[in-house]
């Protein structure tokens, strides 16, 4: 599924003395089987934009409402999430979400019931389109729980509070991927978590990518993360779109990011630093290409 | 979304927010009574006059004021018709079945609406001019004396004011959970009444523990800066009277006197 | 006693059910004052039980806790918290008041400190922590760095001695981040507050004069940070991960660059720049 958005605003509050205008005229193309990065800070609308991926926030649809708050109508306002029309107010949104899955940050916050089993089941048994058999659910859920690297006998009947806390991450994102969903995103993956716990969420990102969901789509702080894993990054600031590029050509634009009050890779900082002594470093800023150039560079070759 | 959401401060400067919160406590007080007093629509007038100096004085838009009507709008139109069909007068005007119109219930039932409609817009008046810390600061302030009779008036104070910090944070987590399980299928919007029952627990467990988190981790963070209860702390915050409360006490004071007047001298209405 | 130490641990073991696992087993070290120690380990590692121990939030089940020479008991426990201040973890759980400038007075209010004393207080906090112009300002607001500068302000507001971050950046964003290292390390050169950072982010502890790594309850390793980081195939065995920065420099090692081992990015830069003009040349 791809995700396309043309002229895509959102206001708070519109109309109050609060409101905020969260994105302004964003138009942004996911294609499927991106591994597509997200960045900006907190309140460059990055959440927002990602909230409208699964109609948590709407596209307003009716001319009265943008009468009321004295606005013109975005006529040109496009949001499809494959073939489903978000600015069309009859479209099903239930099965866009079971197609749609989302994992907010810290996920494991919002487990609720007395066993991983029941809290995993959840979604696949609210998205099921009939009654689904006992047997259909427990395979999901197994299938799921297997996939986020837990042993479905031995978890099933646990309370999900009793986890650790990387557990209770994984049992919080099988309970979106119970589904299936083609496009996966996910708010700050990794956040709070210690670097080993970390390394196992993105390993389990991949995983996913190449199984179930075609698409997945991360918002994250972590630089070096998004130089490693994703295809395109979409650097929001100030509720606009300021790049969509590869990883490869965005950190290229570091001195940019740096100015916009955002991180750039460590490789793309040391690549900077090079640029004081004359030397113009070119990588594609994963670790292990910048140890393969700067090795080249010396004359060092490579040990493959 | 939670600045609207609770406490509805209207953040401006102004004569009304420059008050000190526990004289806006009172003046509210004394223009209830005096909205109580008022037996005639001289009277009530006189109150009007006062409220719609007190809002141009407060630079918050007349129509937000009267917003707050909105909430009450149901009530207030219940208890109209209530009265409107069955007060007891004298001049009938109609008569159907049970229910007939009289002049006295027509003027009963305007007398109260505009008695109600004051009412709400004076006490979100102070809403709107008064921070709910200082509010709260008022409140422990007016309650002092209490404390002779080991009322816990400062824990209290501790308390609303804790809350008023927390009660935005749970709304807008509460959205963010709500948010989290629609994701996964969550219906909350339709659904007989067992079935939206239901929907509420997979938000509420989750709220629930996170409010035991919230309170736990606060508990420590405030012991860690040696808080043991009320005894022997001191308080930085002092409100002080200035100008401007002698003035809105004169003008407090004029209309009771105003209101008893008109009631004197031109009789009840109803 | 100039060499005094501001906390000091005896043979101090301490587990959350009685009988069960030992969060901290058999503990013995000592916080030097003025120092700025870093404490790392995974999650789990019993580095929070130490903060928590060190101002009797929690009680040890055995061994001697003291705070500059004093030892921890139920009765002192009021003034050695005017001493060791925390800051925790949530950014949002642990303001009492929604205006920066009352919840500061928290702390000066509880050890009933004259009003003028707190106005002085709360500027001297503010100042601190670099956000005079948010005495206002409401709580709520602020940026997640900013937050928690306010909850370091609020703690500094008692002027304790010692000020303990019990992973108090593991919510934040880089910035945020970046914002409360920079402030800590300010605090503990100018104001000579001795700092313990407790912290799983390997990057902030470069700024620590010393640096201690716990697993299970254990001190098993310490030293100057810089020294740590060298022995990677040990922290690697204790669920840490070096820096980035220093696997780069491993690996660029490895590959046949000769460059020495640093956690600055500068350093590398040039080390890597004259690498590559020798070659030429």
């Amino acid at each position: 599924m791809r995700i396309q958005a043309e002229h895509l605003s959102y206001t708070y509050n519109a109309g109050s003395p609060f409101a905020s205008a969260a994105l302004k005229d964003v138009s942004l193309t996911v294609e499927e089987g991106e591994f597509f990065g997200i960045i900006g800070h907190t309140g460059s609308g990055k959440s927002t934009f990602v909230q409208h991926l699964n109609a948590l926030l709407r596209v307003p649809t009716s001319l009265r409402k943008y009468r009321k708050k004295r606005k013109d109508p975005p006529s040109n306002t496009v949001l499809k999430v494959g073939d489903f029309d978000l600015t069309n107010k009859k479209t099903d949104f239930n099965a866009l979400r079971s197609k749609v899955g989302m994992v907010m940050q810290y996920p494991e916050y919002q487990l609720f019931a007395e066993t991983v089993f029941d809290d995993v089941a959840f979604g696949y048994k609210n998205f099921a389109p009939e009654k689904p058999t006992k047997e259909q659910i427990e395979n999901a859920v197994r299938d799921a729980l297997t996939i986020v690297g837990l042993d479905f006998d031995e978890v099933k009947e646990m309370s999900p509070f009793d986890l650790s806390g990387g557990q209770k991450r994984r049992v919080a994102i099988a309970g979106v991927i119970v589904t299936k969903p083609e496009i996966l995103v996910l708010d700050e993956p990794a956040a709070g978590l210690d670097p080993l716990g970390k390394q196992e969420i993105m390993e389990l990102l991949h995983r996913l990518h190449s199984s179930w969901c075609r698409t997945v789509i991360i918002v994250s702080h972590d630089m070096d993360e998004i130089a490693e894993n994703c295809t395109r990054v979409a650097v929001f600031s100030d509720g606009e779109v300021k790049y969509v590029l590869p990883p490869k050509e965005l950190f290229t634009h570091s001195e940019e990011l740096l100015s916009l009050g955002l991180d750039v890779p460590l490789t793309a900082k040391i690549c900077l630093a090079l640029k004081k002594y004359g030397i113009d470093l070119k990588c594609d800023f994963t670790t292990e290409d910048f140890l393969k150039q700067t090795l080249a560079l010396a004359g060092k070759g490579v040990k493959e | 979304m939670k600045d609207v959401a609770f406490g509805q401060y209207y953040p401006t400067k102004s004569f009304v927010h420059n008050l000190d919160p526990r004289l806006k406590i009172v003046f509210l007080i004394a223009y209830i009574v005096a909205i109580f007093l008022a037996a005639n629509f001289v009277g009530l007038a006189c109150c009007l006059v006062v409220l719609m100096l007190a809002i141009g004085l407060s630079r918050v838009p007349v129509i937000r004021v009267f917003k707050a009507i909105k909430g009450i709008l149901f009530l207030i139109i219940f208890t109209t018709l209530l009265n409107l069909l069955f007060y007891n007068g004298e001049t009938v005007y109609a008569e159907w079945w049970i229910f007939t119109i009289t002049k006295e219930g027509i003027l009963f039932s305007a007398f109260l609406v505009v008695r109600l409609i004051l009412l709400i817009t004076c006490s979100s008046l102070l809403t709107y001019t008064t921070t709910p810390v200082a509010l709260t600061d008022g409140i422990e302030s007016l309650l002092y004396p209490l404390t002779w009779i080991k009322f816990p008036v400062r824990e209290l104070a501790q308390i609303m004011s804790i809350a008023l910090r927390y009660i935005p944070i749970l709304i807008d987590e509460t959205e963010r959970i709500m948010n989290a399980q629609k994701a996964r299928g969550a219906n909350f919007e339709t659904g007989g009444l067992m079935s939206r029952v239901k929907a509420v627990i997979p938000v509420l467990i989750p709220l629930l523990l996170s409010s035991f988190r919230r309170a736990e981790e606060l508990g420590d963070a405030m012991e860690a800066r040696c808080y043991t209860g009320g005894k022997k702390r001191t308080k930085y915050k002092k409100l002080r009277f200035t100008w401007r409360d002698l003035l809105a006490f004169l003008l407090i004071a004029a209309l009771i006197a105003a209101v008893v007047l008109a009631k004197v001298y031109l009789g009840a209405t109803v | 006693m100039r060499d005094m130490n501001a906390i000091e641990f005896e043979n101090v073991s301490f587990s959350y059910e009685e009988g069960g696992t030992f969060a901290i087993k058999n503990l013995n070290f000592a916080v030097e004052e003025g120092e700025f120690l870093a404490v790392l380990g995974h999650n789990g590692s019993g580095k929070s039980t130490l903060a928590r121990l060190s101002n009797g939030l929690l009680e040890a089940d055995s061994g001697v806790i003291r705070v500059f020479g004093e030892q921890l008991t139920e009765k002192n426990l009021f003034d050695i918290r005017k001493q060791v201040g925390i800051v925790f973890q949530s950014p949002d759980n642990q303001t009492v008041a929604s205006i920066v400038e009352d919840d500061i007075a928290f702390g000066a209010e509880n050890i009933a400190l004259p009003r003028e004393e707190i106005g002085k207080r709360i500027d001297f906090a503010l100042h601190a922590v670099g956000m005079e112009e948010y005495r206002h300002a409401t709580v709520s607001r602020l940026s997640g760095g900013q937050k928690q500068r306010i909850a370091i302000a609020g703690v500094l507001a008692v002027m304790p001695k010692v000020l303990i971050l019990d992973e108090s950046t593991a919510m934040l964003d880089p910035r945020g981040r970046r914002e409360i290292i920079d402030c800590v390390t300010r605090l503990n050169k100018e104001q000579g507050i001795t700092v313990v950072l407790i912290t799983h982010f390997m990057e902030e502890a470069l700024r620590a004069s010393r640096a201690i790594v716990m697993n299970r309850g254990e001190i098993v390793m310490q030293g100057a940070p810089s020294d740590i980081f060298e022995r990677h195939e040990e922290l690697l065995t204790y669920n840490l991960t070096l820096p980035l920065i220093g696997r780069i420099c491993r690996d660029l090692r490895a590959g046949g660059m000769p460059v020495t081992d640093t956690l600055d990015v500068d350093r590398l830069a040039k080390e890597i720049a004259s690498c590559v003009s020798k070659q030429s040349t």
